[in-house]
């Protein structure tokens, strides 16, 4: 069984960690358990090992009061549970999931299904992204006719965005 | 549909009519999936809880596939119900605990059934018998996709569908078969097989304990990540190792017949005898016994129209379906009997076990089978 973290060694470390009823399981080899610091694997929390226990260490000197705007979910609630509070709280812990997301997954990115209404957005914000373009470029060259019609058609994308 | 109507409609995925059902009992596709900027079910005080499940339950009811579904809040099951539909793999154990605020729909053929607030606001799930992970995924797919235009679904250009663990953000999607494997376990090879597999990133365990210990020879094997991989890549690699593993089990079965067919007559006319003549059984020893059965049946030992009682047997002698079928609560002992009851009335006329039929199919294989003749 390779290792969970650098993914080449053979672990022999083995963690196993219940969480709200259902079982974690990380593998280590023996560089990466020491490099994690993982001595006694009774009093270790899962959720550290896989946010880095660096990332850990972060969060409890300066970002204890970080609290998600959305549902008031803290970093402490997602050490105690393992789970997060609301599809804002990515954005809110942004950094410190990433390094778990790595340590968790086979990529970093999402390349799978794209629902049809994100797809739509996309385009969307395509659109305006050339449509702010060409206003610019219509007002620095001074061509107000352009300009005002680009503004109308921004206008109405902004109102497609919208719903 | 009301609950008795699941419990006397057996279920597509146990009827055990698809491909390669011998080795491959079932195969499940489930989907998570969230509404944007909602607190998820585990952290939602149960007033937001309520009035999501209010949100969605409506729009799930409304799809074309559940016509005439099940649609229960788990409040209103009891513990027994909610047991019994954890025994059929149509909600979690997790689900089960639920109350206030959590639902389950499912349509009439059970090979679709979606949880509403489970561990997030909707976990879809599609079950098929055999190995037929592409049209179980293709199944939750266009559940999905018919929900999203009515529901905001929380989804991130970067990391895809976000669920309320990191284990499942990116596809939010588990594919998972359940694989029948008498002949690795009897063979002591089942543990090299789950080492290899859990070797390229796909998690292996018992259906009920871990490694040799799996009761019924039953494992389950299942993607690990859902992020950097698609759905469909995800599935392919999955059935590819599925289809060694199913080549792997049917070596391990010839190997046994040619090497062991002592061993293996031993066991076969054992389970037969206990099963037949007991009269006290726990859930574990009957799980053990029937999985020698069935291999019984897939080698020719009992006719193939025996194939389904014993897979039947398999769901009936489990602790919630004993109880829900005798109306009763029973305790462990009482069960005991009763499975022990059960199973010798289905196995009455059940014919004694033709090993000879056994050695006779081996030897009709290729390719010392020129100028063999019944
Ligand atoms: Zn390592
Ligand atoms: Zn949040």
């Amino acid at each position: 069984m390779l290792c969970d973290v650098c993914k080449c060694n053979d672990a022999s470390v083995f963690l196993t960690q219940i969480l709200e009823g259902k079982m974690q399981k990380v593998n280590l080899c023996d560089a990466c358990s020491k490099e994690k610091g993982v001595q006694d694997p009774t009093g270790f929390a899962l959720a550290d090992l896989l946010l880095g226990i660096g990332a850990a260490e972060e969060i409890e000197k300066g970002a204890t009061s970080q609290k998600c705007p959305v549902c008031g979910f803290t970093q402490a609630d997602f050490k105690k549970t393992g789970r997060l509070g609301c599809s804002a709280c990515y954005q809110t812990f942004g950094e410190g999931l990433d390094s778990l997301l790595k340590a968790m997954h086979k990529g970093t990115e999402h390349v799978g299904k794209l629902p049809e209404r994100a797809a739509r957005q996309m385009q969307l914000s395509d659109k305006m992204r050339v449509l702010n373009d060409s206003l610019r470029k219509a007002v620095a060259e001074e061509n107000y006719e352009t300009a005002a019609s680009l503004r109308d058609q921004i206008k109405r994308l902004e109102h497609e965005m919208a719903s | 549909m009301k609950f008795s109507q699941v419990m006397t409609n057996s279920g597509e995925w146990l009827r055990g009519e698809g491909p390669h059902h011998q080795v491959v009992v079932s195969s499940r596709v489930r989907l998570a999936r969230n509404l944007r900027d909602r607190a998820f079910p585990g952290w939602a005080k149960k007033a937001e809880r309520t009035q999501v499940l209010e949100q969605i339950r409506p729009h799930v009811e409304g799809l074309s596939e559940m016509q005439d579904s099940f649609s229960e809040l788990l409040q209103d099951l009891s513990a027994l119900e909610k047991q019994v539909l954890v025994e059929r793999h149509l909600i979690s154990r997790e689900h089960a605990a639920k109350g206030v605020g959590s639902a389950v729909i499912m349509n009439r053929r059970q090979t679709l059934s979606i949880m509403i607030n489970e561990e997030d606001h909707l976990r879809m799930q599609s079950i098929r018998s055999g190995l037929q992970l592409k049209n179980a995924f293709k199944l939750v797919d266009k559940v999905d996709s018919t929900l999203e235009h009515k529901l905001d679904i929380a989804y991130d250009q970067r990391l895809g569908y976000l669920t309320a663990c990191p284990t499942n953000v990116g596809t939010g999607m588990r594919a998972s078969a359940m694989l029948h494997l008498p002949g690795l376990v009897l063979s002591d090879l089942i543990n090299q097989v789950i080492q290899a597999v859990n070797k390229i990133g796909l998690a292996v365990r018992g259906l009920y304990g871990e490694g040799t210990e799996a009761m019924g020879n039953l494992f389950q094997i299942s993607n690990q990540t859902t992020l950097g991989e698609k759905e469909e890549e995800i599935i392919s690699r999955l059935t590819k190792v599925i289809e060694t593993i199913i080549e792997k089990e049917h070596d391990a079965r010839q190997m046994l017949t040619q090497k062991k067919p002592d061993t293996l007559s031993d066991q076969i006319g054992r389970a037969y005898g206990v099963l037949t003549y007991a009269h006290a059984m726990t859930s574990k020893e009957a799980l053990n016994l029937l999985s020698i059965m069935k291999l019984g049946v897939d080698l020719g030992a009992f006719p193939e129209e025996r194939r389904l009682p014993i897979d039947e047997l398999f769901i009936e002698t489990q602790p919630a379906h004993l109880q829900k079928a005798s109306q009763q609560k029973l305790n462990a002992e009482e069960r005991d009997y009763l499975r022990a009851e059960i199973i010798r009335a289905r196995l009455k006329l059940f014919p004694k076990p033709d090993m000879d039929k056994v050695a006779r199919e081996r030897e009709d294989q290729p390719p010392s089978d020129s100028n063999h003749h019944e």
